[in-house]
């Protein structure tokens, strides 16, 4: 071991100090990702920290100042940026109440499911044989169903809680994320570095835990930031339905079941949760198509 | 993955009596599209402790499988196991569980793959991986890993290890990774390596350092190596012994050099005459292509591309058999294996 060494010796040292710069080059974050980003930052902030600032008690009343429209006064002479409701409750702070709600059952539906759907894909994808077949036949059943019918049926069974709509959104949430964990489990499990860990002798939960798993974490990520608009969509469509969080939490979809029949006199009842949502809605979607671009570059345009 | 589950006596190399890996009769099979196909018929082998022998043949002569079986890496349930026995250390591995090869693996028996950047887990620092093995079998603390590590990749001739421990397998070139492989597969002073065709998807200036690098270890571990190969000249100074396959099956064997330069099989003696050698001015290639393996020739598999092929070798299937005149060792499998030898020395 020693001709060939210093033979080595001279190529590889200048090149142990070029390579990172090679390894960070088409690493950026574009715009596509931080412009969404930040909405949903925002988003995020207002959701923990506006209901703080503007309290928002759902059994107040104060029917003096019904039906504002957006920046005008109260009574008081204090600015009510959304306007109010039926029953005189300032918008913006049911707003930012319903934001708390509407991403904590969205971010809580994700793990749930997301944790679901990872079990049984690596499961399925890693072990195959019969549990392979049971499992994806149960998620090609799920997925006959309509999403929105299968949870209102879920709903009425169940009852109405924030925990019962996590719920019923992540049974129907978990098949997306089993799906893709087995794609990726299947790919992954074959290569070569698995077959090299396995021949210093490691169990298979050494393997899935790190061969596996870390594999699947961009896809698993890129699903989740595609899901959660939707995840977020569904909750108030529930919610609009009467089958999702009760009114006294008012989420987005209750708000905008609310303002529902006052649509020609008060339009803004409904629509500016409805923008807000929107807006959330499709800045995730964004982040979700960027993410997905930017971790799978062969997917792209796809 | 305990300690404890570490299965063989530790007898120390050189008192145990017997090879320390014997591969007999093994016969593998593959589930296809188009029926099953016999990857490796009847193979026979022995490694002893401390020996380093060549496994040749061209691609799907089963070298690979075989080299598979023994690690227990044989993709299920495609693949299967039709007969034969492989001992390590005198214990028939296919007839215990995939568990007791498992707490093998690493101690005892050890792998190095054919293309380091794929066989390398990218997610994971290098000295992380060489470490892992370290920590998780012994129970050795991160620090203590750490510095095993750096100390395996000055071994191997990685030159400034400790700034290169931190770095990923995609910053290593092709025949640093490798190192990194050979690093992470010695890293617990195995018995046995098998390096399937480990400077294959290397350069060629890179592939011979790589060879007397594993050559160097050898010496000086004491350990076994199994080298499956296809290249001839890649493994000619580093071999004691070599053992030819061809469609499954071995076709002969024995000290390298009689291998080499007194080839008692045509097929052996047609792979040498494709080598260059510097004093010939054309290479003479062996006419024909590789059998399918789902439709073998009847008798001797390679007649159809043998310039000595009679009626018996359509018919009858060869058995290894001395070489005729050559030392005892020397095995081959071939009914016309006279000829053969004197043709060569015409």
């Amino acid at each position: 071991m020693t001709g060939g060494t210093e033979l080595i010796e001279t190529v590889a040292a200048p090149m142990a100090d070029a390579v990172p710069e090679r390894v960070r080059r088409g690493r950026g974050w574009g715009p596509r990702i931080w412009i969404p980003l930040v909405v949903v930052a925002f988003y995020v902030l207002a959701a923990i920290f506006g209901p703080m600032i503007v309290t928002f008690d759902p059994v107040a009343t104060d029917t003096a100042n019904r039906l504002l429209p957006p920046l005008s006064h109260r009574d008081d002479g204090s600015l009510v940026l959304f306007g109010t409701d039926q029953v005189g409750q300032d918008l913006l702070a049911q707003t930012m109440q319903g934001a708390r709600v509407s991403m904590l059952v969205g971010v809580a539906t994700l793990l749930l499911a997301g944790f679901i759907g990872v079990v049984v894909g690596v499961v399925s994808g890693y072990f195959g044989r019969w549990a392979d077949a049971v499992l994806m036949r149960v998620a090609d059943i799920q997925l006959t169903f309509p999403g929105i019918l299968l949870a209102i049926l879920i709903a009425a069974v169940i009852g109405q809680s924030v925990l019962n709509v996590v719920l019923i959104l992540a049974i129907s949430g978990w098949v997306t994320f089993a799906r893709v964990t087995r794609g990726q489990v299947l790919a992954t499990k074959n290569r070569e570095y698995v077959d090299a860990t396995r021949t210093l002798g490691a169990s298979n939960w050494h393997i899935i835990r790190t061969c596996i798993l870390p594999a699947c974490t961009a896809p698993i990520l890129v699903i989740a930031t595609l899901d959660i608009g939707s995840v977020i969509l569904a909750e108030a469509a529930l919610s609009f339905l009467g089958l999702g969080t009760p009114a006294s939490t008012p989420s987005w979809g209750v708000t905008i079941a609310n303002g529902r029949n006052l649509l020609s006199s008060a339009w803004w009842v409904s629509t500016i949760p409805g923008i807000c949502l929107a807006i959330l809605v499709v800045s995730f979607g964004i982040l979700g198509d960027a993410l997905r671009d930017r971790f799978d570059p062969k997917m792209k345009g796809i | 993955m305990r300690l404890a589950e570490r299965p063989t006596g530790t007898a120390a190399p050189g008192t145990r009596t017997g090879p320390l890996l014997r591969v007999q009769d093994l016969s593998v099979s593959f589930a296809t599209g188009s029926g099953r196909l016999r990857a490796v018929d009847g193979v026979s082998f022995d490694v002893g402790a401390g020996e380093t022998v060549a496994v040749l043949g061209e691609s799907g002569s089963g070298k690979s499988v075989t080299a598979q079986t023994v690690m227990g890496l044989l993709p299920r349930p495609a693949g299967r196991i039709d007969g034969g026995s492989v001992s390590f250390d005198g214990v028939d591995l296919l007839d215990r569980p995939d568990s007791y090869t498992r707490a093998l693996c690493g101690t005892d028996i050890a792998m190095i793959f054919q293309d380091p950047l794929s066989s390398l887990n990218p997610v994971f620092r290098v000295g992380t991986q060489i470490g892992e093995t370290l920590r998780r079998r012994r129970g050795v603390s991160r620090r203590k890993a750490r510095e095993h590590a750096i100390e395996m990749m000055h071994r191997v001739g990685i030159p400034a290890p400790e700034k290169r421990v931190d770095d990923y397998p995609h910053q290593f070139s092709g025949g640093m990774r490798q190192r990194v492989m050979i690093a992470m597969a010695l890293s617990m002073n195995p018995r046995l390596v098998i390096a399937d065709e480990p400077t294959t998807a290397l350069d060629v200036t890179v592939q011979a350092q790589i060879m007397s690098l594993l050559a160097d270890l050898q010496r000086e571990e004491g350990m076994a190596l199994v080298l499956i190969t296809h290249d001839l000249g890649v493994v000619a100074d580093v071999a004691d012994r070599a053992i030819l396959m061809y469609a499954g099956r071995v076709v002969e064997t024995g000290p390298i050099r009689e291998v080499y330069d007194h080839g008692a099989h045509p097929y052996s003696v047609g792979l040498m005459g494709s080598l260059p050698t510097g004093d010939q001015d054309r290479l003479t290639p062996i006419t024909g292509a590789p059998p399918d393996l789902r439709q073998l020739p009847t008798g001797c598999s390679f007649h159809p591309r043998c310039a000595f092929a009679t009626d018996r070798c359509r018919t009858e299937e060869p058995v290894l058999r001395p070489a005729p005149d050559r030392p005892q060792a020397h095995l081959t499998a071939c009914h016309h294996a006279e000829e053969v030898l004197a043709d060569g020395i015409r």
